[in-house]
């Protein structure tokens, strides 16, 4: 389980301070796949960075605190500023571009055996990555060989791989299937589901495709502007859209088929800033497990 | 009614290593389309990495000569046998869009710097002419040249950059743009910018897309004719509507399953422990 407690997360910029993130109170259950969703700049990224323990200059927390009920090797609780030590371990991140990700110089056996304090014991590591490669549907060169030789799709999955290879309690994935097409991404999707099934463990997937949202994840965060506009079940966040944002975002992926759609979708940013969409940092329950923002009060439209 | 884009019995095949030992990949093979129309149109090619949609593009902008058949662009012969227009007359007629705009334009110069370059070379202008065209092909792409002179790409965002592609390949009036997967590269919440101003210029302005793609919900949102591609062939062709709701060929329909859709899911979600 992972809480966030009243978190405002800021950068300060020559005498500036920009808050992505504002005020952010919720609670993560262990054992599911949350996705969220914002447009560019509604702090995701800045959230997602902040859970995963990067947390570096000019971006800081302002404000309150994240609580990881998890424990690291040392049998303590792990918090905001031990969380790197247990990254890759009982904490993992897949990034968006896995060609920039992965050592362009290193053999994709030795990017495994890489991680300061993994067994010593390289050979077993080694055969033990050749096999896990092996069940994400990799073929043994694939340890022998350099990042550029393999597909888009390929590194996606040796990304996964080197991702989930310690079994850990949480996986942020940062757009994991944006560079993809899309029988691929079916397929990395796919793979992401089951070793998530396998593992019980938690996943962050940001992704900007409500599509993708729903297919792989069990809860829904919706972000605007730096708050929570809506979270809730996933069936009941598509089902059920409390937020005109959450709708908008629905309403706006074009469907094949549908001839309604064709030509008159209004671009997400087109409706951006709209004040319709900002929200109040209070999440009201509607339903069981569907929390929605307040909407903002005459006076703080402005603050 | 005008040939907007013809290609016959189009090949090219690649060749690596030595004459003897070499390997020989066919990137198209014997590609046939046909569009004909009284009216601009959008037409979007489709299929996975590898299927040879780069290629077409390539060969449609004469950076690629095909080692068979010809392409024609509104009546024009610009690839193959008989490819006769000057480098002058082909790019006023057929002008690019490439995928990463960070990469089309030099870090090094002002972005700007090109849009001048292509209304003076291209499009053979002076110096108010160019100024003048400059200025309103960004204003047609909703930008403003004041908010644009001078600046380097760091100082835009993608989505902005590839509006300014846009603007440069409109300077020289073409008929046909070939945008070659031009959204990929952009924060998904702007996509919908780029590809409504594709639809805005297809009908107030009069440009023709040759849209390549993989992400088929857009390509059925804004084209007219959809040209799916599967190992250097064009499996399926016809109008985007009737390629789409009606898929004849079994890799089109792989294409359409694979697409994550609200509809229905691939796989139960099951209940979370949480």
């Amino acid at each position: 389980m992972i809480r966030l407690n009243d978190l405002k997360i800021s950068y300060r910029i020559a005498n500036r301070t920009i808050d992505a993130v504002d005020g952010v109170s919720l609670t993560i259950p262990d054992g599911c796949i949350v996705g969220i969703a914002g447009e560019s700049g509604s702090g995701k990224s800045t959230l997602m960075k902040a859970i995963y323990g990067d947390i570096q200059a000019p971006m800081h927390i302002s404000r309150g605190s994240i609580d990881y009920d998890f424990q690291g090797a040392d049998g303590r609780p792990v918090t905001t500023q031990t969380i790197r030590r247990q990254w890759f371990k009982s904490i993992s991140y897949i990034p968006q571009s896995s060609m920039n990700s992965l050592n362009p110089v290193i053999r994709i056996g030795r990017q495994f055996t890489d991680f300061p304090g993994t067994d010593s014991n390289k050979k077993r590591v080694l055969e033990q990555a050749r096999t896990y490669l092996g069940k994400l549907g990799l073929p043994p060169e694939v340890m022998e060989s350099y990042p550029h030789q393999l597909s888009g799709g390929m590194r996606q999955r040796v990304m996964i791989g080197l991702a989930t290879f310690f079994q850990p309690d949480l996986i942020i994935a940062d757009e994991p299937t944006t560079a993809l097409d899309v029988v691929v991404q079916k397929e990395i999707l796919m793979l992401l589901m089951e070793l998530q099934e396998e593992m019980g463990n938690t996943i962050l997937v940001v992704s900007h495709d409500m599509g993708v949202h729903y297919q792989v994840t069990h809860k829904m965060l919706i972000m605007y502007a730096g708050r929570v506009v809506e979270y809730g079940d996933t069936e009941s966040v598509f089902g059920d859209p409390q937020h005109p944002y959450t709708k908008m975002l629905i309403d706006s992926l074009p469907t094949i088929g549908d001839d309604s759609m064709r030509g008159v979708i209004a671009s997400a940013a087109g409706a951006g800033g709209d004040r319709a969409f900002r929200a109040e940092p209070v999440l009201v329950e509607v339903k069981p497990n569907h929390f929605v923002a307040r909407a903002p009060q005459p006076d703080n439209v402005l603050a | 009614m005008t040939v907007i884009l013809k290609t016959e019995n189009l090949n090219k095949v690649y060749r690596r290593g030595g004459l003897v030992a070499g390997k020989s990949i066919t990137a198209l093979n014997d590609v046939n389309i046909t569009v004909e129309s009284d009216k601009p149109v959008v037409i979007a090619v489709v299929g996975e990495s590898g299927s040879g949609k780069t290629t077409l593009a390539k060969t449609l902008l004469r950076l690629e000569t095909p080692t068979s058949g010809r392409a024609i662009v509104y009546d024009t012969v610009v690839a193959g046998q008989g490819a006769t227009p000057s480098k002058r007359a082909f790019l006023g007629l057929v002008q690019p869009i490439f995928q990463n705009p960070f990469e089309a334009f030099s870090r090094y110069r002002p972005v700007d710097a090109y849009l001048q370059e292509t209304a003076r070379r291209v499009a053979g202008m002076g110096d108010d002419a160019a100024e003048a065209a400059v200025a309103a092909a960004l204003r047609s792409v909703g930008l403003d040249y004041g908010d644009v002179r001078g600046k380097y790409t760091s100082q835009f965002s993608g989505g902005e950059l590839q509006r300014i592609s846009v603007a440069r390949a409109l300077i020289p009036n073409p008929k046909l743009i070939v945008a070659d997967e031009p959204v990929s590269m952009i924060d998904a919440s702007r996509r919908m910018i780029i590809i409504n101003l594709f639809k805005r210029l297809r009908d107030d302005a009069g440009r023709s897309f040759l849209y390549i793609t993989h992400d088929l919900a857009t390509a059925y949102y804004i084209s007219d004719y959809i040209a799916v591609m599967n190992k250097g062939q064009v499996v399926e062709f016809g109008p985007a509507r009737e390629v789409m709701n009606n898929p004849s060929h079994a890799y089109t329909r792989l294409l359409l399953d694979s697409i994550p859709t609200i509809k229905s899911r691939w796989r139960p979600r099951l209940a979370h422990a949480g």
